[in-house]
């Protein structure tokens, strides 16, 4: 029993540290990914939906389609991957630190036989006078060898970069880091958007899930200012803004500029400029049918109004100009939502220029008023976007570790030297764990140049 | 002297880089060789100057910026950087032969760009006015670049790796006989890929680092963002597939040509089939 149990628990070791799975789990996630981006992500746009079927649509939302990278699968397979490379890593480094610290420092025969690059030549003269000259050589040209006797046989180990072998596996780590600082951000972190009119503040502000969010100082719009190019191209966005503790502008903060690709941050709370838009009200002119009790009327443009027989009054859309939607018609015009105190709701044109097409609207809506837009007053806001992430830092750490490791194991090797001279012959083995081929032309340099040094001396 | 008119001239030195070639390939004589590689050389030259004249037109129209906001900017900046990184490894190893799998993509990049793009230089709308634009195009393109050599690689690979299986006709004479052994070709193939996958990994950095300054996430999983990351997955699979007994050769070749394939769906099948943040100059 137990040994069956070994056995399954040492096949599902091997599974996690299998590089197949890393494989399969690398190629599976690039395949899959494809499907975010056709489907599309977030809160699908109804032109989307109106295309596919309402089963269709039952089952994307039941797979998690529409949000798949949050999907229970999706971060399954980035768990696995994760167990992947730790379990591989536990099993690896052990041989890894052993070849780091305790390297093989005698050059026997079966060594020999398995080095990659060797070469041996015939000297005359004294071991030890060759040992130093051999050893003094390798300092200078490559690294400080070790120095051995065994039998006296003299043995020197010399190697360069050993510590570049742990480079895959500070890659590896990075991964993990990267993982946990966006694990740190969706934890103590929020992002959202507000929108300021000129001259008003905020100190909440919305996330995308629909939560409000205190950010428990405000935030005070001076201005927006909207600059085009002479081709009528935006050129830039900005907004000055003004932070506010308990109403009074904190120092530093006061009329600072946030511009597209220049944020503000205060208290790690970071606004960036993101859109721009009319926060003024619209104003309407109410009358009964004979133009008498005139009432002038102002709706925000995210609210209602209250009319005189109290029924609600919303705004769904307004145009300064209606000439390139109706031929005949010009001037600016709104379409309204009226919800009577009783009674369906009804929707109605407010027309600017038209006071004849007003009343006709009254009477087809069975309205005992006539509404007249009057228009607009110019009040722009500022669209910020407001992003609160702890674990940046975090992320930004492992892409360090992460290049920082993939340069060095890509670019630097582990490159061993042995020399064994005993009376009559030198013989000198190799091997890097990297680019051989450079290697072994090194080695070849080092080869010769040792033979010349050493063969010198007998002159 | 308009950049416009240089960059026209590179064309038809690109052109003439990859006849002569396909000319070594056929007749084996070095010289066309030489010839190949030193016409790319100039070609580089010539289009190094066409970009910096550019960079200055900009200056003169009064909205200066690195030639890089548009799709026509980064298809000729794409070329460039294919031929930068095949003549690097050219230098490095002297395949001459190489050329003629890698200089038609950079002939087509500026083909297309010169005939089928609008070069019209336009002011950078307020979300590319930033230093990080030319840090992430620069290092995203040059890896797309080393893909492109490494893809060009492995089409080699599996066209003399498929005559030697056919029988030995092929393999030892005829026109392969140029092409250098299929160990060498894998070689190279991870070597391109080598220098391609750092970069990448840099790309998508800066680009992270850049939308975290100026959107406050570094990550949206928009649809580029996501095929570059389906690019890296790609060949961080390749990477480590080598480790593994038996998917160097033939499996490691089609990954490479895949993940190109990939990569050229990150560049411009996204900006073309899909939307999202990076649709170039269309603003944010
Ligand atoms: C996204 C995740 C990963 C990244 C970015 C990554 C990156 C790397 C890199 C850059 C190398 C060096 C490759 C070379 O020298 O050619 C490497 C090697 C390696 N990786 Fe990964 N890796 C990842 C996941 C994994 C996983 C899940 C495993 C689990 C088995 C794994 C196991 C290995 C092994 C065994 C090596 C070779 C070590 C050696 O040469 O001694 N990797 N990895």
């Amino acid at each position: 029993m137990t040994s069956k149990q070994n056995d399954f628990t040492l096949k599902l070791w091997n599974f996690f540290c299998s590089l197949k799975l890393t494989l399969f789990l690398l190629i599976s996630l690039a395949v899959i990914s494809i499907i975010g981006t056709v489907v599309p992500q977030g809160i699908p746009p109804v032109e989307y939906l109106e295309q596919i079927s309402p089963v269709k649509q039952k089952l994307y939302e039941n797979l998690g389609l529409f949000d798949m990278y949050h999907s229970w699968w999706f971060v399954l397979m980035l768990s696995l991957l994760t167990l992947n490379l730790i379990c591989c890593s536990i099993k690896r480094l052990p041989y890894i630190w052993k070849i780091i610290r305790n390297p093989v420092l005698v050059l026997d025969r079966a060594l020999e036989h398995s080095m990659a690059v060797k070469k041996s030549f015939k000297v005359y003269g004294n071991p030890a006078d060759m040992r130093d000259k051999a050893a003094a050589f390798l300092k200078a040209e490559f690294a400080e060898p070790v120095v051995t006797e065994v039998d006296g046989v003299w043995h020197l180990f010399a190697q360069k970069h050993p510590w570049s072998r742990l480079s895959v596996y500070f890659v590896h780590l990075s991964v993990i880091v990267i993982f946990a600082g966006a694990i740190i951000g969706s934890l103590f972190g929020f992002k959202g958007f507000v929108n300021i009119s000129e001259g008003d503040s905020a100190s909440k502000i919305t996330t995308q899930s629909g939560k409000e969010i205190e950010l428990g100082f405000s935030v005070r719009c001076d201005q927006f200012t909207l600059t085009n190019y002479p081709t009528g191209a935006p050129k830039e966005f900005k907004s000055i803004l003004t932070v506010l503790e308990n109403g009074k502008p904190v120092q530093d903060y006061l009329h600072a500029r946030v511009i597209v690709n220049e944020p503000l941050t205060y208290k790690g709370v970071t606004f960036y400029q993101a859109s721009y838009g009319n926060g003024g009200n619209y104003f309407f002119r109410y009358a009964d049918l004979e133009g008498k009790n005139i009432k002038e009327i102002s709706v925000p443009a995210d609210s209602e109004a209250t009319l005189p027989d109290g029924s609600t009054m919303h705004l769904l859309e307004a145009v300064p100009d209606l000439s390139p939607y109706e031929k005949e018609l010009s001037g600016p015009a709104a379409r309204l939502e009226i919800h009577p105190p009783s009674g369906p709701a009804k929707i109605i044109i407010a027309y600017g220029n038209y006071p004849e097409l007003n009343l006709r609207e009254a009477r087809d809506a069975k309205n005992d008023y006539v509404i007249h837009y009057r228009g607009i007053e110019e009040k722009l806001y500022t669209g910020l976007q407001v992003a609160k992430d702890p674990g940046v830092w975090v992320v930004w750490a492992g892409c360090l570790m992460m290049v920082a490791g993939i340069y060095v194991a890509f670019f630097m090797s582990h490159r061993r030297v042995w020399v064994r001279i005993e009376k009559g012959s030198v013989t000198m083995g190799g091997n890097s764990n990297k680019n051989q081929g450079a290697f072994s032309q090194k080695f070849d340099f080092l080869a010769e140049s040792l033979e010349k040094e050493i063969s010198r001396e007998k002159k | 002297m308009t950049s416009s008119i240089l960059f026209n001239i590179t064309t038809f030195i690109y052109l003439g880089s990859m006849f002569l070639f396909f000319i070594f390939m056929f007749s084996k004589t070095k010289i066309s060789g030489s010839a190949g590689i030193a016409a790319a050389a100039a070609g580089l030259i010539v289009q190094s100057a066409a970009i910096i004249l550019r960079w200055k037109e900009s200056y003169d129209m009064g909205f200066g910026h690195a030639p890089l906001s548009n799709l026509y900017e980064s298809v000729v900046f794409f070329a460039w950087t294919i031929v930068l990184i095949y003549i690097y490894l050219d230098f490095r190893y002297r395949y001459r032969v190489i050329g003629a799998f890698v200089m038609p993509f950079a002939l087509l990049a500026m083909a297309w760009a010169q005939l089928g793009l609008n070069d019209g230089i336009q002011p950078l709308v307020p979300a590319l006015q930033s230093d990080w634009l030319l840090y992430h195009v620069i290092t995203c393109f040059l890896g797309y670049a080393a893909f492109a050599v490494a893809c060009g690689i492995s089409i080699m690979y599996l066209i003399k790796a498929s005559s030697e299986a056919e029988g030995e006709k092929g393999a030892g004479s005829g026109l392969l006989s140029m092409f250098p052994p299929v160990r060498v070709l894998d070689d190279l193939n991870y070597r391109a890929i080598m220098i391609g996958f750092p970069l990448l990994t840099l790309g998508i950095i800066t680009g992270a680092v850049w939308a975290n300054y100026a959107w406050g996430t570094y990550w949206s999983w928009d649809p580029k963002e996501t095929w570059s990351l389906i690019v890296w997955f790609i060949y961080a699979a390749f990477l480590h597939a080598r480790i593994t007994k038996g998917w160097v050769g033939k499996r490691a070749a089609w990954l490479s040509i895949i993940g190109f394939a990939a990569t050229i769906f990150c560049y411009l099948g996204v900006n073309l089939l899909l939307s999202g943040l990076h649709s170039y100059g269309g603003g944010k």
